[in-house]
């Protein structure tokens, strides 16, 4: 084969010399090593999350290797590294380090074992709090930039009011009432469905025109439930919902959720406003794509890096938050272990027992602050804007 | 007016923006058609209605502010303003497909062009995964890109203008549509890759045997790539005809205006003529000839009187019946003179 046969042959191309490959990985990963701080921060919470699992592990199932329920009165208020008294102690009761890594408390249980069980507490509660919170964050906020122009009519808000009234009145046993009410309202819900399908706009009478006016824009709805929601002093709106539903871990993690996903509707509206108005938004619509796939496969990952930092500093904020309320005895119910709970059991002997104190509001502090780190690390990572040139 | 082959036909098409209280008329009753296999360019300056008109054939047009007030759009028989959402996002990308003016902007950053490009085949067709990397990686070869299978894997920002535009272009095709509509896709580019976008268009239109519209504000684009052209100016349409008879026998005076003020050889060393005045505002149009203020012919009718068609010959037509009075008589007449004289010697 002589060169100007290989020239025509049409599998043969010019190759382009090509741009050094990286990931997106790579890249952030090249600068977010800049940042030591973070750096320290994202290894702490690397360290957390290991203490956590296999705290887990450790210290559930029937016979724990760490068993933090368990009792020895006779070792009451042992100092840190302090070593067993072998003498008093049946064998199933000796620590199985051989000494109490982080002393005892007035019960004699061991508080290594304590920390252990109360960081997967810690860890859970953060993670699905936040992830409850950036679920609703994002659902409201992606409808309240994307569908933010549209009108919700007056006879929307009737029905919306009327099925929640119907559905009140059957809970509360009048339920010939609210069943009434509710047949009355899906009536309503088909009549309109079937009428808007013939399009019969001509047909309306005058007097109905009234329920079909714009009553509110999604937009204004939405923003302006969260600036009702943000109004509320939400620790003390925890406390409350907290008392009135019985004590367990899931509530506590559904409650703090529930009550903080406003930061994370304002970032995601924010930031869908403007990818709205992008280009690749008309294309993908000039392509035929649905509304729903533009919200959720290209609007979201271009507005997710935000939220991923909110989330991040979000889930410190859930962890001192659930610290609080078992602090002051709201919190997860007691032969469970959590870091507010030692806390607050150990507060009665801060001059006695100072450890019993100390230990817990480190461990939060230490957390807390590398959560924080990690998260503002990330907001340099994923927001070009901010990165320093180096 | 329609015929078995025409593609698409837009009629009488209005497209109002609602802001306040004014109302800008963008599009003001334009009636243009692609036939099959066929390149048309809509031409006119920029806020003249050639996006918005593009935009209400694939039915884009957000609603509010805007509003179309009238008119039909005809494709394959059916009129597309009548059809619902559902029935629209299945001709989107399917039968009709875009491609934009930025390159740049119009692909999602965060998707590889595999995923891309896979995705708008996907929303149409339902096929597997090995199959769906081949299309890419054939389309990708179709409009030009090198080592496509090592490009698959990247991201927009790796590419170059004219690659990015090459990979909208594969979109475009992704589905093998009838119709494609390319939004001044070579304004943000430079020359000589505008060249090569312009030769792929043209390849690709002549190989899939598919219709073009194009829009753009360039007169040398369109002199390179048009079968017939429609000059737009302030919502309606000016001027129409083949691309002959717009370049070489332009019969309205704003069309004669736009050929003046391009930049020639023999107008060297000479000032570039330039229409005097400004685009009347949408919402504010004189009444009348939307042209008459600038008009170097304008009579006080012009002010009065919304100009009417004027038929030239072969389906060259234009709203200026001041010159078709006037002036000498266009190719039709000649072509009714002449054998009426044969006849008579």
């Amino acid at each position: 084969m002589n060169i100007a046969e290989k020239g025509f042959n049409e599998d043969f191309q010019f190759e382009t010399p090509l741009v050094p490959k990286r990931t997106r990985l790579q890249e952030f990963w090249l600068v977010f090593k800049q940042n030591r701080l973070a750096i320290l921060g994202l290894f702490i919470f690397i360290l957390f999350f290991c203490c956590a699992i296999m705290g887990l592990f450790m210290t559930s199932g029937p016979d724990p290797l760490f068993d933090p329920a368990m009792i020895r009165l006779q070792e009451k208020l042992r100092p840190p590294l302090a070593k067993p008294n072998l003498d008093s102690l049946r064998h199933e009761e000796i620590p199985c380090l051989g000494f109490y890594l982080m002393g005892t408390d007035d019960l004699g249980r061991d508080v290594f074992a304590r920390m252990l069980q109360g960081a997967w507490v810690s860890l859970t509660v953060g993670f699905v709090a936040v992830g409850i919170s950036v679920l609703i964050g994002i659902f409201m906020g992606g409808i309240a930039g994307y569908f933010g122009q549209h009108h919700i009519r007056v006879d929307h808000v009737l029905v919306t009011f009327l099925l929640i009234s119907g559905a009140g009145l059957v809970m509360a046993h009048s339920i010939r009432f609210g069943a009434a009410l509710l047949c009355l309202t899906l009536a309503y819900i088909f009549y309109s469905f079937f009428t808007q399908n013939r399009s019969g706009e001509k047909s309306v009478p005058s007097w109905a025109k009234v329920f079909r006016k714009n009553a509110v824009s999604v937009d204004t709805m939405i923003m302006r439930i969260v600036d009702i929601m943000l109004c509320f002093p939400s620790f003390f709106l925890i406390l409350t919902v907290v008392a009135l539903l019985p004590a367990s871990i899931y509530n506590i993690m559904i409650v703090i959720g529930l009550t903080s996903w406003m930061g994370t509707t304002r970032f995601v509206r924010a930031e869908f406003l403007s990818l709205r108005e992008q280009d690749f938004v008309a294309a993908v619509k000039t392509l035929g794509a649905g509304n729903f796939r533009i919200i959720f496969r290209h609007m979201m990952p271009n507005a997710i890096a935000p939220v991923l930092v909110s989330a991040t500093i979000g889930i410190a904020t859930a962890i001192l938050t659930e610290a609080g309320l078992s602090f002051l005895g709201f919190g997860v119910p007691p032969p469970h272990a959590t870091w507010g709970n030692i806390l607050s059991d150990g507060k009665n002997f801060i001059f006695d027992a100072p450890w019993l104190t100390f230990i817990p509001g480190i461990a939060i502090l230490i957390v807390v602050l590398s959560f924080n780190l990690f998260g503002e690390g990330l907001r340099d990572v994923l927001n070009p804007k901010l990165r320093e040139r180096h | 007016m329609a015929n078995n082959n025409t593609l698409i036909s837009v009629q009488d098409l209005k497209v109002y923006f609602r802001t306040g209280h004014e109302c800008a008329r963008a599009v003001d009753g334009i009636s243009f058609e692609v036939r099959k296999e066929e390149t048309v360019c809509l031409v006119g300056e920029s806020g003249c209605g050639k996006t918005v008109s593009a935009l209400s054939i694939l039915g884009l047009i957000p609603t509010p502010p805007g509003e179309i007030a009238g008119g039909r759009i005809l494709f394959q028989g059916k009129n597309l303003l009548e059809l619902d959402e559902e029935d629209m996002q299945k001709i989107r990308g399917n039968r009709i497909a875009m491609v934009f003016q930025e390159p740049l902007t119009s692909l999602n950053p965060v998707f590889t062009i595999e995923d891309q490009i896979g995705e708008a085949i996907c929303i149409h067709k339902n096929i597997g995964a090995v199959e769906l990397r081949d299309r890419c990686i054939k389309l990708l070869k179709d409009v030009g890109i090198p080592s496509p299978v090592q490009r698959l894997k990247d991201y927009p920002h790796q590419l170059s203008g004219g690659q990015r535009q090459r990979v909208m272009i594969a979109m475009a095709l992704a589905c093998d549509p009838d119709l494609i509509i390319a939004d001044e896709p070579t304004t943000a580019l430079d020359v000589t890759v505008q060249a090569q976008i312009l030769q792929l268009l043209k390849s690709i239109q002549k190989t899939r045997s598919m219709s073009v519209l194009y829009i753009t504000h360039d007169l040398g684009v369109v002199a390179n790539i048009a079968d017939r052209v429609y000059v737009m100016y302030s919502g309606i349409v000016t001027e129409q005809g083949n691309t002959a008879q717009i370049f070489h026998d332009a019969r309205h005076p704003y069309t004669q205006g736009l050929l003046a003020s391009l930049p020639s050889r023999s107008k060297r060393g000479k000032r570039l003529y330039s229409i005097p005045g400004t685009v009347p505002n949408p919402a504010y149009k004189p009444a009348g000839c939307p042209f008459h203020p600038r008009c170097p012919h304008a009579i006080p009718i012009c002010g009065k009187e919304y100009p009417k068609m004027c038929d030239y010959s072969q389906a060259h037509l234009a709203r200026c019946p001041v010159l078709f009075k006037n002036k000498k008589p266009g190719p039709k007449d000649y072509a009714l003179v002449i054998p009426r004289g044969d006849l008579l010697c």
